[in-house]
């Protein structure tokens, strides 16, 4: 077994690249799409309007959105073709970022509306009758919602990482350049090689794992 | 009380930036680890002042999954420097990428599209590039008798399948194999359908898998089924035929159509049909499979 693995990481030196590009595009669409839904999140939490109901209708449908839905859509936008194919965007981890991000917004906003739409008011009430402005409102409910709002990032990521449609039809699963994991398991279960497939898989839990486990000992110290 | 809090957001604050950083270093670090594989980086550096620069290769499956163009590749970037990112679909995707100006270079293998797609002003000219040949693989007690009835002849090896209702796995993505297929099952006079037609929409890989899990046979390129022969639990049953020749073209996508990497993708159709490139090609799969996959052909 040690053997196994020590041969692995000499012969596939390339599934670090892969792990790191994972990393990489996930967080980096989660960091994005967090802190565009929070402020809007806790905006309309905070706020009744006319449209409201409508909103988070369409948000709840976005939410279940199929990823290869929006891998479609910015194929489309990024094509030589397509608007904004002058910037020549697909096939580059940037275009793996931009529909991971477009697929994890609608989830961060719509968790973070329903799980602190009922303390978020009360925060602000105690907050306005303390005489804070607003900036001070907003980083009071960041502060004394963190849980929950830790949690709705923590599903976003999932749905970022775990992710294999979106990304491999904009990022076009180049190796070296545009290969994640969930596209590498793919190829790799194609190819018919399950040990590569299954140990990247395992690394790919294990990394849900970490994330879970530092989320449930922070939850745990309060 | 306060303190503590304070302590804390100084730590969450703290953890934020490392995470960062490590995501921007783990970016940057990216690059030169690609580099590295062929020995001394330094010498190159000296030797070649070209800066680094890609392209995009929209190509088949079958030039991937063989291990092709993971040997060719980085020869050809440890020479120019440019690294050429790989797209592997059916040579139906292939082309339209090339149609939609997505991709710079194509190396396919379906003549009759690859010169309406030229025609059409969508690539500037197509070369032979190298071929390898056809072949139909099917299960280890050969159901329909292939191997006896049919060893050398698509075409009565085809009718035999549909007459007996043996499981046929299609790739049934308009890529270059399906193509011939369904040029088979038309000299065949043949309209494939039914529970033992499977028609299924992904790469040769995982269609020779299928072939193997569901015990039917399929038609495939040879260096796809020779690279991977061992995971599978099936046969060579109907081969060497002049209608089972495969052969493989390289075009350059139109660059007055879309500004593709001009330079670039030039670069790499000489050096592929260089006497280098072509001389690899030859090499290939020698050592490991004791016959070359592909047989270059660049006149």
């Amino acid at each position: 077994m040690i053997d196994f693995i020590r041969d692995f990481f000499t012969t596939y030196n390339d599934i670090f690249s892969v792990i790191t590009l994972s990393l990489i595009v996930s967080l980096s669409s989660t960091l994005i799409s967090s802190c565009l839904g929070l402020i809007l999140g806790i905006y309309v939490s905070l706020n009744d309007f006319k449209m409201k109901k409508t909103i988070m209708r369409v948000t709840n449908t976005l939410m279940s959105l199929p990823p290869v839905l929006i891998g479609l859509l910015v194929y489309m936008l990024l094509s030589r073709k397509g608007p904004l194919g002058s910037l020549q965007l697909l096939f580059t981890p940037l275009a793996m970022i931009i529909s991971q991000t477009l697929l994890v917004l609608p989830i961060i906003f719509g968790l973070t509306v329903s799980s602190i739409s009922d303390i978020c008011k009360e925060v602000e009430f105690t907050c306005i009758s303390l005489g804070a402005n607003k900036k001070d409102t907003f980083i009071t409910i960041l502060y004394e919602c963190k849980l929950q709002l830790l949690s709705v990032i923590t599903a976003g990521f999932g749905r970022a990482i775990s992710e294999v449609g979106a990304v491999m039809m904009v990022g076009g699963n180049i190796k070296g350049s545009t290969r994640v994991m969930t596209t590498y398991i793919a190829l790799e279960t194609g190819k018919g090689n399950f040990n590569e497939a299954v140990f990247i898989g395992i690394v790919l839990l294990f990394i849900s794992f970490f994330v879970n486990t530092v989320l449930y000992k922070l939850k745990g110290s309060e | 009380m306060r303190k503590n809090k304070r302590f804390q957001k100084g730590l969450f604050t703290a953890l934020m930036t490392l995470i960062f950083a490590m995501s921007l270093a783990a970016c940057s670090n990216e690059k030169p680890a690609e580099q590295q594989p062929a020995g001394e980086p330094q010498q190159q550096e000296a030797e070649k002042p070209a800066e680094e620069t890609s392209m995009i290769l929209a190509t088949t499956t079958s030039t991937e999954d063989s291990g092709l163009l993971d040997f060719l590749l980085p020869k050809f970037k440890e020479k120019t420097n440019i690294t050429v990112n790989v797209v592997a679909k059916g040579t139906g995707a292939a082309l339209e990428l090339g149609k939609n100006g997505d991709a710079d270079v194509l190396l396919v293998h379906a003549k009759v599209q690859e010169e309406e797609f030229v025609k059409g002003g969508f690539g500037v000219e197509r070369f032979d590039v190298m071929y390898n040949d056809f072949i139909i693989v099917g299960p280890k007690d050969d159901p329909a008798g292939l191997k006896t009835s049919a060893p050398n002849d698509p075409i009565v090896a085809f009718k035999l399948i549909a007459d007996t209702k043996s499981t046929f796995i299609s790739r049934g993505d308009d890529s270059g194999t399906h193509t011939k297929e369904k040029a088979y099952w038309k000299d065949a006079s043949i309209t494939p359908e039914g529970d033992w037609y499977v028609s299924a929409g992904t790469g040769m890989g995982a269609v020779l898998q299928m072939a193997a899990e569901k015990g039917g046979y399929t038609l495939t390129d040879r260096a796809t089924y020779l690279s991977m022969k061992d995971k599978l639990n099936l046969q060579i049953v109907t081969e060497k035929n002049d209608k089972m020749y495969n052969q493989y073209g390289i075009i350059m996508v139109n660059p007055d159509k879309y500004p593709i990497k001009k330079a670039e993708a030039g670069e790499f159709i000489n050096w592929i049909l260089s006497e280098e490139g072509q001389n690899l090609i030859a090499e290939y799969g020698v050592e490991e499979f004791k016959e070359p996959l592909f047989v270059p052909n660049a006149k």
